[in-house]
């Protein structure tokens, strides 16, 4: 075991991989000899060539195009694009290509890529630098849809990624690149460093892809989040001292309805969460589908904590960011209703 | 430079001779204004005061410099996130631009945008980019409306080495051409994309030919002097105005400072960047040829240099002063209010 922040265990599950398989390259903008704007392919290059770790120019939808084709002849790509705000040129790729090749080919070819791409908000990046794009994907059958929120899931998740014989978009939460956030704006960085999550083993395991976990117990709301805001939830009902089930759902598509819908109908309160604009976001996604499996069970309507429907703005962050006082007035509500 | 608009009046009457008295210092104050401001923005940024990303265009500073003089009032502007200079260069008042930095009400988004996204109606001047190479086909719908409306204006779009290998740049210069749209591709060439140098990234480095295979010509040159930058702007300008369609303009040039303010700068040497500073910085090649040409003394570029700081200075106290936008300003602005 080591201590590693989540920028270190991600370049630690690249490092495992690109050691045992061949098969596995990563490359992406700034991603070869820089090491990455966020240093996550640092020393890949120094340790495998050229050929394995290498920059690309800023053609994201040539990018994610040359990682299907790669995949498709049997390479194990890994590509980053640099953030997720920048996916967009290559999203025809991945919605009419990438997740449509073993249905098309009746299972004759298929796509083993990993699309790695950071994501969200807290780093005032204004607009075009935090959003956090995973419902468009959601929506894509054929591809999965992944989400860490911590060092040892980030690590466990991208070496499965790797090894799955489908297409991977594996979102990487930038805020918490560094350290845990608890969500309030100011204060000192946390660190990885003193968190149970920032403990991880050097060598190589993994994380199945569609599992969820219980991260907080309790018995009174379940709140199901993903990425930055499972911190978030969880620190907010400490400081509310509400009883409240915190579920990371680490994997977005396919999602685990079973250790949802299990919280639900023990605590027959939900509160769904992301850090997107409100409409037809994920957590619209999650509230249909809970209302089917647990309907009899619910003791108040679901909650969704989001935010708004705006692009990402510039000033007031912190009055965008769905931070723990959000949390908090909605498990206030349904608690009361 | 803030109240008046760039004009090429001063320019007919030099033609053919190298610069004027009065030219050479116009460059000298709106370049040393640039270099100021974005020394002052680096300033507030170490202080917290804006936060987030700001990319310096410290180095480039004769590029936007040498194009603006060669422009007409009502020709359009456009670029990417490097876009605090291109502002000051259209005339925008340098305490909008500063307090947009800082988040403020009196920013020119009202800080719905930050350092990369700025716009003025007034100036045309569209933005103030951060999706890289997004400007390019937006500024050729700009000259597809000019064109449209026969109105004689052009457009100038700004973009870097990086941006140069976008897909959508190729099919932009290929509409361009094809309808001989009025629009001058300025490639800002300092370089580096980010961490990567031109080489790892481009197939072909030498970007003005990158419109060869469209019929578009393109010119190499020396984007660290002024004076060369408008000659060849005054070229592009006047094949674009006169309805021969685009035209493609490599600058040569250099960032001093790292990519955006949190930059390792571990992908080019110290001494690389000090032998441009000391051999080819733009402002002192301007400040040379006033000396020499005994179009100024020390001292009289020594009382230019106190009033830019000072307008500067004012421009850093007004983007501190100016409140924060009332947080209902958070939702305005996403459709036509009803
Ligand atoms: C579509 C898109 N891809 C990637 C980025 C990230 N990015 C921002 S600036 C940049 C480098 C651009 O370099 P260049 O065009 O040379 O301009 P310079 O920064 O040198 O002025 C990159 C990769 C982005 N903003 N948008
Ligand atoms: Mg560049």
């Amino acid at each position: 075991m080591a201590k590693m922040n989540m920028i270190q265990s991600l370049n630690s599950a690249l490092d495992v991989m690109m050691e045992r398989d061949p098969d596995v390259v990563s490359f992406g903008e700034d991603a070869g000899y820089f090491g990455g704007v966020f240093r996550v392919t640092a020393n890949l290059q120094k340790k495998y060539g050229l050929d394995r770790s290498f920059d690309a120019p800023i053609n994201e939808a040539a990018i994610v195009a040359m990682a299907i084709g790669m995949a498709a002849k049997g390479l194990k790509p890994v590509a980053e694009i640099q953030f997720a705000d920048y996916i967009f040129p290559g999203l025809d790729q991945i919605v009419s290509e990438l997740s449509r090749i073993r249905y098309r080919t009746a299972g004759q070819f298929t796509v083993p890529a990993v699309i790695r791409t950071p994501c969200g908000g807290g780093i005032r990046g204004g607009q075009t630098h935090s959003m956090s794009p995973e419902a468009f994907f959601t929506h894509i059958p054929g591809v999965q849809v992944v989400m860490p929120s911590n060092p040892y899931d980030a690590k466990g998740l991208l070496i499965a990624a790797i090894e799955s014989p489908d297409p991977v978009i594996f979102f990487e939460p930038k805020r918490l690149y560094n350290g845990p956030f608890e969500g309030h704006s100011g204060g000192a960085l946390a660190s990885w460093g003193n968190h149970p999550k920032g403990e991880v083993p050097e060598g190589h395991y993994s994380l199945p892809i569609g599992k969820a976990e219980v991260v907080r117990e309790g018995k009174d709301v379940t709140i199901v989040a993903y990425g930055t805001l499972v911190l978030v939830a969880q620190a907010a009902a400490e400081r509310a001292g509400i009883d409240a089930e915190v579920i990371d759902l680490k994997t977005l598509a396919p999602y685990d309805i079973e250790t949802i819908a299990r919280s639900v109908k023990k605590t027959g309160r939900c509160i769904v969460s992301q850090e997107a604009p409100r409409t037809s976001g994920f957590a619209a996604e999650l509230a249909a589908q809970i209302q089917e499996e647990c309907f009899y069970a619910l003791e108040a309507p679901i909650q969704r904590v989001t935010g708004w429907d705006t692009p990402y703005p510039h000033a007031h962050e912190w009055s965008y960011f769905p931070g723990p006082e959000r949390f908090i007035n909605a498990m206030n509500a349904v608690l009361e209703a | 430079m803030a109240a008046k608009r760039n004009t090429k009046s001063s320019a007919a009457k030099d033609a053919g001779k190298g610069a004027g008295k009065d030219e050479l210092l116009k460059y000298y104050r709106d370049m040393l204004m640039m270099r100021r401001f974005e020394e002052k923005a680096g300033q507030l940024y170490g202080m917290g005061l804006i936060a987030g990303f700001c990319h310096l265009y410290i180095g480039q500073e004769a590029v936007v410099t040498g194009i603006q003089a060669a422009l007409d009032e009502g020709d359009q502007v456009i670029t990417g996130y490097r876009d605090h200079a291109h502002m000051l260069a259209c005339g925008m008042d340098p305490n909008g631009v500063m307090a947009e930095l800082t988040g403020r009400e009196g920013g020119y988004s009202r800080g719905k945008g930050g350092s990369m996204h700025m716009f003025s109606r007034e100036k045309q001047f569209y933005g103030g980019h951060g999706i890289v190479g997004a400007q390019v086909s937006l500024g050729t719908g700009l000259a597809f409306a000019d064109a449209y409306k026969e109105n004689k204006k052009v457009a100038v779009t700004y973009f870097g080495d990086g941006a140069a290998n976008q897909g959508q740049v190729y099919e932009s210069f290929n509409m361009a051409k094809l309808w001989d749209l009025p629009v001058i591709y300025v490639i800002e060439n300092n370089q580096y994309a980010m961490g990567t140098a031109v080489k790892r990234a481009s197939s072909e480095t030498h970007l003005h030919k990158r419109g060869a295979s469209f019929g578009i010509p393109g010119e190499e040159v020396d984007g660290m002097d002024v004076e060369a930058v408008k000659r060849a702007a005054e070229k592009a300008v006047k094949h674009a105005r006169e309805g021969k369609g685009p035209y493609i303009l490599e600058m040569k040039t250099y960032r001093y400072r790292g990519h955006s303010m949190s930059d390792p700068a571990k992908y080019r040497t110290r001494e690389e960047v000090d032998d441009i500073r000391s051999h080819h910085d733009p402002i002192d090649l301007i400040k040379k040829r006033l000396i020499e040409g005994k179009h100024a003394s020390e001292e009289e570029l020594k009382e230019i240099d106190k009033e830019v700081k000072k307008i500067v200075a004012d421009a850093a106290q007004f983007a501190k002063d100016s409140p924060e936008p009332d947080p209902s300003e958070l939702y305005t602005d996403v459709l036509v209010e009803a």
